[in-house]
């Protein structure tokens, strides 16, 4: 097994808004191995953006930090300054979000950005740094790279601005990667060439990469173990394979039978009933209990722990799910 | 033979872009000029739907797919072509000849958030096309028990009749935006991506009523989506739509089991799944699509096609029946020279 | 009224001290505006009651005040603090009344530039630009010395000045409207254009009016005082404000302050209290700036 990069462990990360405390984040932990993806998957309101944003420190108030430890490479993040976690961001940790119009400055050109991360986080000269940008822009699929250094963001179509948003995640020779929602922005055709390019640089570099998205499809494809989140905790992590082909958690099963199947066509989809609970009124107990079909009067008492199911896959419930037989 | 509930021929829709007219003037050789830049939406699309038969239309974004819808319901004017409604032509009925069609034809958008006027109560929302149908001739009061009884149909409860639409979720507002469609009791629904902004597990229970309604009234629903495992859920015939042309029709079998157009094949195999066994060699295809301002002559694909040859660029594929029932555009389909060739 | 209470809008106002400030400002003004006739002993305006003995008093805490005229008398004899009074009452009703006015022009003209759009758009917001390309007090003194004078003068021109902040407003915010899915969803049921407008997007665009609405009180105020003030505004049976400053202006010089300074404070802090809560509006009501 290949050495831990990112070890996240009872992440509390909590907003206290004027209608109530939103427990965004409420004790999640997994861990990120070098050479890695995983992918952190779920529906909307489950805490998944704001678990990359907690790992950069990038919360603000009324939101905080309430507990757990983020280490990377065996150092807290949650107890390093601002002026030290500044270095992270962008340097040891990239961050690459949906929409690409938003990571780029639209006064600045490409060259020019992606020289201002060379300058804060390497020591290299002027012409070494160009030389750089145009290897990254060439290796991320860009061509004509020297002259595209000259061009500003609103010149690329919107493919090419997140390739170049990837090209600035990775100059600075960054060990992990944050991709919140990379491709939702993108046709599929689009969505599967930087996917790839991704995976591509990923493994190449040696570095590994949090993939957060709602996209069960795209993670499967992508991660190498996927964790899935519910309400703000997790409700079970694993292997790709066993999470996509064998889920223990009844509401992953049910995300997996919710997508149309292109091999057997129902005329009806098995369904999750319902919808997800307000987050600021859940009470003890397990906070999928009111839409799925294999709850029991303990769900509601007990709130269950994320405890190992089978070998390669821990899920939080109470009465998981049997491997099925394919 | 039965009516089409909708037939389109030879659709065109062209937006002037550029702004008011001070801001295009222009001088050029001493000549004041107004010069108008045109973007090319929609170039001549034909589609027809059958009492109770579901379509899609699939494309990626900029392809012109709701722009046909939107220009099928007369949220724009139609350039050229033809619009038949249960057989009468609608292309260029002016607004009062218009409202009675509105009886057959209503439509779901896209955005649960935008496509709910937020000053009005559920109630109102959902009544409204009735409401302009009927005019003064039905009381308040039997309006609001129609509105009650349609939200029961889609799920919500006569409580939820009062409130206003910030107060429910993304799912639940497409609910509301169903029963506004159903309210007049239409025969063909247009649904321009109807579940593309909702959590997967909310799209499931939408599809579901949808096909529901569908069994129960006898609709027809001209489904727009960019999401293929959707559109094989749901519709019966199948559009794929590329920079505002058709670029091959299908049934649903004949397109995922043999996709004829490159695109097509594109599509399908880019389309990420949680099925490994359906993970197929890809097609690559690169780069992005071109502008509609400006497009390129000949076929509109050839720029990104891995197959594409000298015929491509120098003519524009038509879009030719093939002998298993499909219609594709494309010079490697094409009947006529496979004719001739053999 | 509870739940009004306890929602987030009024927690902030409680936690905005210069809101809270602006608003208790316009509160004791729109008393006095309202009430004044009884909180003050004189009729400024009644001959009868003025006793020219008493005229150009100071202020009473001064050498030779009177406990009667807390902000002493001007050259008539009239009490200040009631001259104060009763012009607040004409400037608050010009104020007020140029807003309503100015604001439903300005809103029919940004409701059918932002729909229409295309020439109907080009020719209004053309016209919004030249008007804006002038000061505003020189539109409104040329209006003033070309028509006349008079309270109803003085209404016309600062409508003519104000539509302009209306219209563009409503543009903005109907343009950004109509491109929302509900408006083509109103076109499906087959509602009307004008039944669009008036049901749909003049109810979505009237937040940021609030806002307009509030600071543009504030300038009509300031802008009337300005004309009053340049002789062209209101008639002297009818002093508003900015007349007042402008009548004790004559006497400045001789060492009676009080008579001008009193009204231009007042006019000071009746509009600082006006943007103050203007501004808290703005930031609360536009979700943009937060």
């Amino acid at each position: 097994m290949s050495e831990t990069l990112l070890d996240i462990r009872g992440l509390k990360t909590h907003f206290h808004t004027f209608s109530g405390l939103v427990k965004a984040v409420d004790g999640v932990s997994f861990d990120v191995r070098k050479g890695e993806v995983v992918g952190l998957v779920g529906e909307s309101g489950g805490g998944k953006s704001v678990i990359g944003f907690s790992i950069l420190r990038l919360i603000e108030p009324p939101g905080r930090i309430e507990a757990g430890e983020i280490l990377f490479d065996g150092e807290d993040l949650t107890k390093k300054s601002e002026v030290e976690i500044r270095a992270v961001r962008g340097g040891e940790i990239a961050m690459v979000f949906q929409d690409p119009m938003t990571s780029l400055n639209p006064v600045y050109t490409i060259g020019r950005q992606m020289d201002e991360m060379l300058q804060l986080h390497t020591e290299l000269a002027e012409p070494a740094r160009r030389a750089r940008c145009i290897r990254m822009l060439e290796d991320v699929g860009i061509s004509e790279a020297e002259s595209r250094l000259n061009a500003y963001p609103h010149q690329f179509s919107g493919g090419m601005r997140q390739r170049v948003v990837i090209a600035i995640a990775l100059l600075a020779g960054s060990r992990l990667i944050i991709a919140d929602e990379p491709t939702t922005a993108l046709d599929v055709t689009v969505q599967s060439q930087i996917l790839k390019l991704m995976r591509r640089q990923i493994s190449e570099r040696g570095a590994a990469m949090i993939l957060v998205t709602h996209d069960l499809a795209v993670v499967s494809e992508m991660a190498d173990r996927i964790v899935v989140l519910y309400c703000g905790r997790v409700v079970e992590r694993g292997r790709t394979e066993d999470v996509i082909a064998h889920p223990a958690h009844p509401y992953t099963r049910g995300l997996l039978d919710s997508i149309p199947r292109i091999t057997d066509r129902q005329h009806r989809l098995r369904q999750i009933p319902g919808t997800v609970p307000d987050i600021r009124e859940l009470g003890s107990g397990c906070s999928f209990r009111e839409r799925c079909f294999r709850a029991q009067p303990l769900c509601a008492e007990k709130t269950p722990e994320l405890a190992p199911v089978r070998q390669t896959l821990d899920a939080a419930c109470h009465f998981p799910l049997e491997e099925t037989k394919a | 033979m039965t009516t089409p509930v909708l037939e389109v021929r030879g659709l065109v829709k062209a937006f002037p872009v550029g702004g008011g007219i001070f801001e295009r003037l222009r001088f050029r050789k001493g000549q004041l000029l107004a010069p108008q830049k045109i973007l090319r939406a929609v170039n001549g699309v034909n589609l027809s739907i059958a009492p109770g038969e579901v379509m899609a239309l699939v494309g990626e974004s900029g392809c012109g797919k709701s722009t046909v819808a939107k220009t099928i319901a007369r949220i724009y004017e139609p350039t050229a072509g033809e619009i038949r409604i249960d057989g009468q032509d609608v292309s260029h009925l002016g607004f009062r000849e218009m409202r009675p069609v509105r009886r057959k034809l209503q439509m779901i958008f896209q955005d649960p958030y935008a496509s709910l006027d937020p000053r009005q109560r559920v109630k109102d929302i959902v009544i409204e096309p009735r409401r302009a149908q009927t005019g003064r001739t039905m009381s308040r009061k039997a309006l609001e028990e129609e509105a009650v009884a349609l939200l029961a149909r889609v799920g919500l409860n006569a409580e939820q009749a009062n409130r206003y639409p910030h107060q429910f979720s993304g799912g639940q507002r497409q609910r509301i935006g169903i029963a506004r469609a159903l309210s007049v009791r239409p025969k063909l629904i247009i649904a321009d991506e109807p579940v593309s902004a909702l959590d997967v597990s909310i799209q499931a229970q939408i599809l579901n009523l949808m096909m529901d309604l569908r069994d129960e009234f006898g609709l027809s629903y001209l489904f727009v989506s960019h999401d293929l495992s959707v559109v094989h859920h749901i519709a019966d015939k199948i559009g794929v739509m590329y920079l505002g042309f058709m670029v091959e029709t299908a049934s649903r079998d004949q397109l995922f089991n043999q996709p004829k157009h490159p695109y097509t094949k594109a599509l399908l195999s880019a389309a990420p799944t949680v099925d490994k066994a359906l993970r197929k060699p890809e097609i690559e295809i690169t780069g992005e699509v071109p502008s509609a301002l400006r497009l390129p002559h000949g076929c509109c694909f050839r720029t990104r096609c891995p197959l594409a040859f000298d015929r491509c660029a120098a003519e524009r594929p038509a879009l030719q029946a093939q002998p298993d029932g499909s219609s594709v555009a494309c010079h490697l389909h094409d009947q006529t020279s496979v004719a001739r060739s053999a | 009224m509870t739940p009004f209470l306890s929602s987030e809008f009024a927690f902030n106002y409680r936690r905005n001290l210069p809101a809270v400030l602006g608003s208790a400002l316009l509160a004791v003004f729109a008393l006095m505006a309202v009430l004044g006739p009884l909180l003050v002993l004189q009729d400024p305006y009644d001959v009868s009651q003025l006793e020219l003995m008493d005229s150009f008093k100071p202020p009473a805490w001064l050498e030779g005040g009177d406990g009667r005229y807390l902000l002493g008398t001007d050259g008539q004899g009239r009490d200040v603090l009631a001259s104060i009074v009763y012009g607040a009452r004409i400037s608050a009703f010009i104020g007020l009344t140029a807003m309503a006015l100015s604001c439903m022009i300005g809103t029919t003209l940004g409701l059918l530039s932002g729909y229409y759009g295309g020439t109907v758009d080009s020719v209004i917001m053309r016209v919004a630009d030249i008007q804006l390309s002038f000061p505003s007090m020189l539109i409104a003194l040329f209006m003033m010395s070309a028509f006349g004078t008079g309270i109803v003068m003085v209404l016309i021109a600062l409508t003519a000045v104000g539509w302009v902040v209306y219209a563009r407003t409503v543009r903005g915010s109907t343009l950004s409207e109509i491109q929302k899915e509900y408006i083509q969803a109103a076109r499906v049921a087959g509602l009307s254009d004008l039944q669009i407008i008036v049901r749909h997007v003049l109810p979505n665009v009237m937040t940021p009016l609030i806002v307009v609405s509030t600071i543009q009180v504030g300038t009509f105020i300031l802008i009337e005082a300005s004309l009053s003030f340049l002789g062209v505004g209101v008639p002297i049976t009818e002093p508003s404000l900015g007349l007042l400053v402008k009548e004790g202006f004559d006497v400045l010089f001789s060492g009676i302050w009080w008579t001008s300074a009193f009204p231009g404070l007042f006019i000071m802090f009746l509009v600082f209290g006006i943007n103050l809560f203007g501004d808290f509006l703005r930031d609360e009501l536009n979700p943009r700036l937060r």
